[in-house]
């Protein structure tokens, strides 16, 4: 791509309507506390964390809910202070509705901070290696909407060796602009914590790179960055997808991050600039993880805006508080409408990595009955990875998945370019997703076949080491009964001769 | 006598000499394919094929005696392995691809019997005389070998439910494409 892209420019991507305004320039607005909160146990990356609370067990604000489990895990804590009411499965916000466990709260109203919670005034002062455990004991994932755990993402940079930190100010989703506002209202915080993450990274420098259709953000972080020579604010051009991790570091830095790799192979570590505020906060102030920014939009929504929601609070409820909706929605979405994730109904509950609630209206939503392809190649135009959508999608509609992964399946980011530009309706990230699925399936199935033939091997040299016992023990009475009989017949045999000799003297 | 020992030792050698070279030369190769197809079943020797265990499906697959699609226990997937292995085609109409399922005590029925517990292939099923015995559903392979064995049809299989992190996207249809919110709004502005 390198070489075309020098002469003719960027080739990828698409620019579809952003819809981003009035909600981006709506004030924000805070939501009050709910009745009850669902706080779910998988609202990162990983496995789920393990409750530690207990129900009927009083919290306040910012009290550990739930522990990380294993490696790649985040801890949980209070939204608001309250009794635990009940620990069980609840919908999930997914496209499947499936359950998922989780805690519920039900709020006291006085949502009262923990007393334990350990501020500090100068983090600077801090072991690098302390920053990142107090990120990972506040539960901070990427608020981007990876959601990946933000401590490991810290100290393995360090371990890396990066030498720059690329912010994520992009948001180039259509609709969403909560990080937009976040830049606008809290620019002086996230710069804070993005000199935080360069302490804890030992990074030396960061780009923040920000979408030039957000002058507002883009000035007020240039004002806030400005006393910090380490800390640059780039402007970059609006296209989607320039907010994805690859894209932004070639875009910032020139440098391609290879298929497979990640991005501290080239020597950068990419962090959303809502994970920046959301250290500080840690950092600075001691408050876990327990609320967070969200943009409410779409045709349906009366008024559109940004919100300020706890973690836990229902998506019906987050509507209601931003005006209510004009007409049952046609589809509901978690996230960006490119990314998102629709959602079945909206008794489920905000997680971590929710950055909007999409409202959207019929005209909005465009169902399209899926037609033959043509070949136009418009997909492979758009598709930012450089891979053939078309191409993959005909290996995996004759359910050849082993072919759609030799064109690059793997590479795929599933930003949906591909879909957008299809003449044809063709749901080609829908195929690429379903492909990613059966795949990881396989893997699974196959790790299960290798662990049931150790199983068969054990038992089989389990019964084979019994028979043998068996054997033996059986040997041994046979040894045991013989030389008894023996024993018999000697003595039979001597106290014959015995009465012999007598009867001859 | 000597002569006896010296044309016994002559003949014997002469003839053990041309068994070797015939051994070496004429020898039939055991199939290696085989062996590589044993690696692929799932080795349980469960036997729904109809074949005595794994290895005697393995020789009749490479014999041509058994369809690749043979083994209930892989499915779809064992099949397309198969039938890559050796290079025939695949009819997989006739494959009802379930969904993976696990063997389940139902504990009103079970008598503690402990005859399933000796016919598991995996030793998935834990249990003691006349107590209830439960599946371990991490080691079970769903391969029904304790099904017929159980004198109170207590123990039966049942499909593995589907989890958050298990669920797969399901294949787009042809019909009016849903689910993914990338169709989800009209316009479309530039193409590039």
């Amino acid at each position: 791509m390198g070489l075309m892209e020098k002469f003719f420019g960027i080739s990828w991507g698409i620019h579809p309507e952003d819809h981003k305004r009035p909600a981006a320039d709506a004030a924000t607005r805070v939501m009050p506390m709910p009745e009850r909160l669902y706080i779910s146990l998988a609202q990162h990356l990983g496995a789920p964390a393990l409750p530690t609370a207990l129900v009927g067990q009083k919290v306040k604000k910012g009290e550990l809910l739930a522990k990380p489990q294993g490696v790649v895990s985040a801890a949980i804590h209070a939204p608001t202070s309250g009794v635990i009411a009940a620990i069980g499965e609840i919908p999930a916000p997914h496209p499947s509705g499936l359950p998922v466990l989780a805690v519920t709260l039900a709020a006291d109203g006085e949502d009262a901070w923990s007393e334990t919670l350990q501020a500090c005034d100068d983090p600077f002062a801090l072991e690098p290696d302390e920053i990142s455990r107090r990120v990972a004991a506040a539960g901070v994932v990427g608020m981007g909407g990876a959601t990946f755990p933000s401590a490991l993402k810290l100290s393995s940079s360090r371990k890396a060796g990066v030498t720059t930190l690329i912010m994520n100010g992009g948001e180039c989703e259509p609709y969403l602009s909560c990080d937009d506002r976040l830049m606008r209202d809290e620019a002086a915080a996230i710069v804070d914590g993005i000199r935080l993450m360069l302490h804890a990274t030992g990074a030396k420098l960061a780009i923040v790179g920000i979408e030039n259709n957000k002058p507002e953000a883009i000035h007020a972080m240039q004002t806030a960055a400005a006393p910090f020579g380490d800390v640059r604010v780039r402007p970059v051009p609006a296209r989607y997808p320039v907010g994805s991790e690859k894209q932004l570091v070639q875009t910032l830095t020139g440098k391609e991050i290879p298929a497979g790799a990640l991005p501290a192979e080239v020597g950068v570590v990419v962090h959303n600039v809502g994970t920046a505020k959301a250290v500080h906060e840690v950092v600075r102030l001691g408050r876990p993880l327990v609320s967070r920014m969200l943009t409410v939009n779409g045709g349906l929504v009366k008024t559109p805006g940004n919100v300020v929601a706890p973690l836990g609070a229902l998506v019906e409820e987050v509507l209601a508080f931003a005006g209510g909706l004009a007409a049952a929605p046609a589809r509901l979405i978690m996230g960006g409408p490119m990314m998102g994730m629709s959602l079945p109904h909206a008794r489920v509950p905000v997680v971590k990595g929710t950055s909007g609630i999409l409202a959207l209206s019929g005209a909005e939503v465009a169902d399209h009955r899926e037609e033959s392809c043509i070949r136009c190649g418009h997909c492979a135009r758009a598709c930012p990875m450089g891979l053939l959508p078309l191409e993959m999608a005909r290996h995996i509609q004759g359910d050849d998945l082993k072919g759609a992964v030799k064109l690059g399946l793997k590479d795929c980011i599933a930003c949906g370019c591909c879909a957008y530009v299809c003449q044809s309706h063709i749901p080609l990230v829908q195929y690429f997703a379903h492909a990613k699925g059966t795949l990881a399936a396989e893997d699974r199935a196959r790790l299960r076949a290798d662990a049931a033939k150790k199983l068969v091997t054990a038992r089989n040299a389990r019964l084979a080491a019994e028979a043998r016992e068996k054997a033996e023990v059986a040997a041994r009475r046979k040894a045991e009964r013989e030389a008894a009989a023996a024993a018999k017949a000697a003595v039979a045999a001597a106290a014959e001769t015995a009465t012999e000799a007598g009867a001859a003297a | 006598m000597f002569t006896a020992i010296f044309s016994l030792t002559i003949l014997g050698a002469t003839l053990g000499l041309a068994l070797g070279i015939a051994g070496r030369f004429l020898a039939v190769e055991a199939n290696a394919n085989v062996a590589e197809l044993e690696a692929l079943l799932p080795g349980t020797n469960c036997g729904q094929c109809g074949f005595p265990g794994c290895s005697g499906a393995a020789t009749a697959l490479v014999g041509g005696a058994a369809p690749a699609t043979c083994c209930p226990v892989g499915g779809k997937a064992l099949a397309v392995a198969i039938a890559e292995k050796l290079g025939v085609r695949l009819d997989l109409s006739g494959v009802a691809d379930e969904a993976p399922k696990l063997a389940l005590v139902a504990e009103d029925l079970c008598i503690g019997c402990c005859r399933c517990i000796k016919t598991c292939p995996t030793d998935a099923i834990l249990g003691a005389p006349k107590q209830i015995h439960n599946v371990l559903k991490e080691a079970c392979t769903g391969c029904a070998a304790c099904v017929a064995h159980c004198p109170t049809e207590a123990i039966l299989l049942h499909p593995v439910p589907v989890t958050l992190p298990h669920w797969v996207m399901p294949k787009p249809s042809s019909a009016v494409s849903v689910g993914n919110c990338v169709t989800s709004f009209a316009e479309r502005t530039a193409w590039v």
